[in-house]
């Protein structure tokens, strides 16, 4: 049913794209969703910033000033200073690169098991489906942060740690996903001509499966980037993730909810760049899908 | 109906015993020696040996499994380490505080989701949609954490309305943690509550009562709203787990004495079979909410039950 309805879309869009580059195509639509272009380019400033962060800090990031503990935000420093005096707009800077990639290296792991996962069960179907559908039934009965914070209580905290925690709440939606994506592409004709002429499966998964689930899979990796960093915020704030003396965010803020009412400054700005950086992942995941998954829209 | 529940309990069964199983694996999973590391560093082999015997460790591991499942079914949930007391004690002291806060959060999630979702939908691309959508993408965004920190200063520090944590104050205590806590899914459920309305406000039926001179209030709310309930009903069940998930955050910032609370006091005393038994009371509560949140669903919407 659903396949068939792909099917009839798919040739009744042949024509507007015809003879054009699909990166082109995709770029296209995506400009006009103004809330995901901006995204995007906060998405590469923080990119940039995990990048050269350490070489554009205003002050040294961990160097202690006891003469200006705990300064509200002034025109030396934008953001004020933190219990030590160090400066906190420069700790954020430098932890851009220990937050963001802890996320992005978790969705990532969770992304290929997941990926295999679900391009593995849907081909094959039969009992290879079953028995790895019911293995995601399990991980999905424990809610996310749980099982999150139970595989950091057995393994114990840490950031190596908690990557693992946060990819393996990541492996079945991404399994269900593309399993569902290729349930769909299986059916398409093209899948079947290249089984007529001889294709061996790996390549028919590898080559002719595998890419049409592309899309679907950026558009969920972007979107749980975002959960992903809440996690890892959650859980360096639990004091179960990254060394609360790092430059984390979510370490930063767990340090500094002591200061609040006195220095409100030390919990607000940590925050608020969490806050953001998740925003701008959401709203690029939301424009990616529009454009992308377009049979998801609203 | 009755058949239809009967079928999806008895499907669950299966589940309950996987999910048993890896919770029982929990202690065998840690790397090392769990008698030592619960013990302390600086136990002596006494007491390493006092802990191992107590928790049943230097029996073979069947018959560790087959006690282990014989005192589950009987409502054991062994002993805390730190206190000794039984678990069981344990969590059923710390229940009520926790389904409370929840409970809260889930209503108001509901009322303001469901209002903001609304005024969405029927002012479809004006500036209440744009202002709706931009606070649920807010919503999904914040960290529960900060917003409670945020919520702190305002209301209790700067205005002194509320607490600033604990549960002394009564129904004043739950407000600002429940918000907290209830942001993320009110933002899920104005989304599908909007996207949900928009659909059905295209069909057929709504234009028969437009045609039908029915003023636009009657129409959303005595016929298009009821209609588009459906899955924002299932939305808020799966949502579920993320509001256990995030008790456990915000009843730390709050020192709130809940479930969520007891859980990273236990990791930090490495009190195992207390966090085994919470793990294990999550993970049972979540499945019983997306029981319920099916049987609901099937009840509304007829068609699913003979698929």
């Amino acid at each position: 049913m659903m396949s068939k309805l792909q099917i009839e879309t798919s040739t009744m869009e042949i024509p507007k794209v015809k003879s054009e580059n699909r990166f082109l195509n995709f770029w296209r639509q995506f400009r006009k969703k103004k809330p995901a272009l901006f995204s995007l380019y906060f998405v590469f400033l923080l990119l940039l910033t995990m990048v050269i962060g350490p070489h554009i800090v205003p002050y040294d990031p961990a160097e202690p000033n006891y003469n200006r503990l705990l300064e509200f935000p002034t025109l030396d420093h934008l953001f004020g200073t933190d219990e030590y005096g160090r400066d906190i707009l420069s700790r954020i800077i430098v932890g851009a690169r220990i937050t963001l990639s802890v996320s992005v290296s978790a969705v990532l792991l969770g992304t290929v098991v997941g990926t295999v996962l679900g391009l593995v069960s849907g081909f094959f179907g039969k009992w290879v489906d079953k028995a790895i559908m019911r293995i995601c039934d399990v991980l999905f009965a424990f809610p996310d942060l749980i099982l999150a914070i139970g595989i950091v209580a057995i393994l114990g905290p840490g950031v190596r740690n908690v990557i693992i925690a946060v990819a393996f709440f990541n492996i079945p939606s991404f399994a269900r996903i593309v399993r569902g994506a290729t349930l769909e592409v299986k059916e398409m004709l093209f899948v079947e001509s290249a089984r007529s002429v001889g294709a061996s499966t790996t390549r028919i998964v590898w080559k002719h499966i595998f890419p049409e689930t592309i899309p679907v899979i950026i558009v969920y990796f972007t979107m749980n980037v975002g959960t992903a960093i809440l996690s890892a915020a959650s859980l360096s704030f639990l004091g179960l993730g990254a060394d609360p003396s790092s430059s984390d965010w979510g370490a930063m803020l767990s340090m500094s909810r002591d200061y609040i009412g006195s220095s409100f400054h030390l919990v607000f700005f940590p925050g608020l760049v969490i806050f953001l950086t998740v925003l701008a992942f959401n709203l690029l995941g939301d424009g990616l899908r529009d454009v992308l998954d377009p049979k998801t829209n609203d | 109906m009755w058949q239809y529940i009967i079928k999806r309990i008895l499907g669950l069964i299966p589940l309950l015993l996987v999910i048993s199983f890896v919770i029982f694996m929990f202690i065998h999973l840690i790397p090392g020696d769990p008698a030592r590391l619960m013990a302390g560093k600086d136990a002596t082999l006494e007491e390493v040996e006092e802990v191992r015997q107590s928790l049943g460790l230097h029996e073979p591991f069947v018959k560790q499994y087959i006690s282990y499942m014989g005192n589950l079914l009987q409502g054991d949930l062994g002993y805390s380490i730190k206190s000794g007391a039984p678990v069981v004690d344990l969590i059923l002291d710390r229940v009520m505080p926790t389904l409370g806060l929840t409970f809260l959060s889930i209503i108001w999630a509901l009322v303001i989701g469901i209002l903001i979702g609304v005024l969405s939908a029927v002012f479809r691309d004006k500036w209440p949609d744009r202002l709706g959508m931009l606070t649920a993408v807010s919503g999904i965004s914040l960290p529960n954490f900060w917003l409670g920190l945020v919520l702190i200063q305002l209301f209790s520090v700067q205005l002194g309305l509320f607490p600033t944590g604990g549960d002394d104050a009564g129904w004043k205590s739950y407000i600002l943690p429940s918000f907290a806590l209830g942001a993320g899914i009110m933002a899920m459920i104005a989304r599908f509550t909007r996207s949900s309305l928009v659909n059905t406000l295209k069909q057929e039926f709504i234009r028969t009562g437009r045609a039908k001179g029915l003023s636009g209030t009657s129409i959303v709310f005595g016929h298009a709203l009821k209609n588009s309930l459906i899955p924002v009903v299932t939305v808020a069940g799966l949502q579920f787990g993320f509001l256990l998930g995030g008790s456990v955050v915000v009843e730390t910032v709050f020192s709130f004495p809940g479930l969520g609370r007891l859980l990273i006091d236990s990791i930090q005393f490495r009190d195992y079979p207390v966090i085994q038994a919470e793990i294990l009371f999550f993970s049972l509560q979540f499945i019983l909410v997306n029981l319920l949140v099916d049987i609901l669903y099937s009840y509304l919407n007829p068609k699913i039950r003979y698929d």
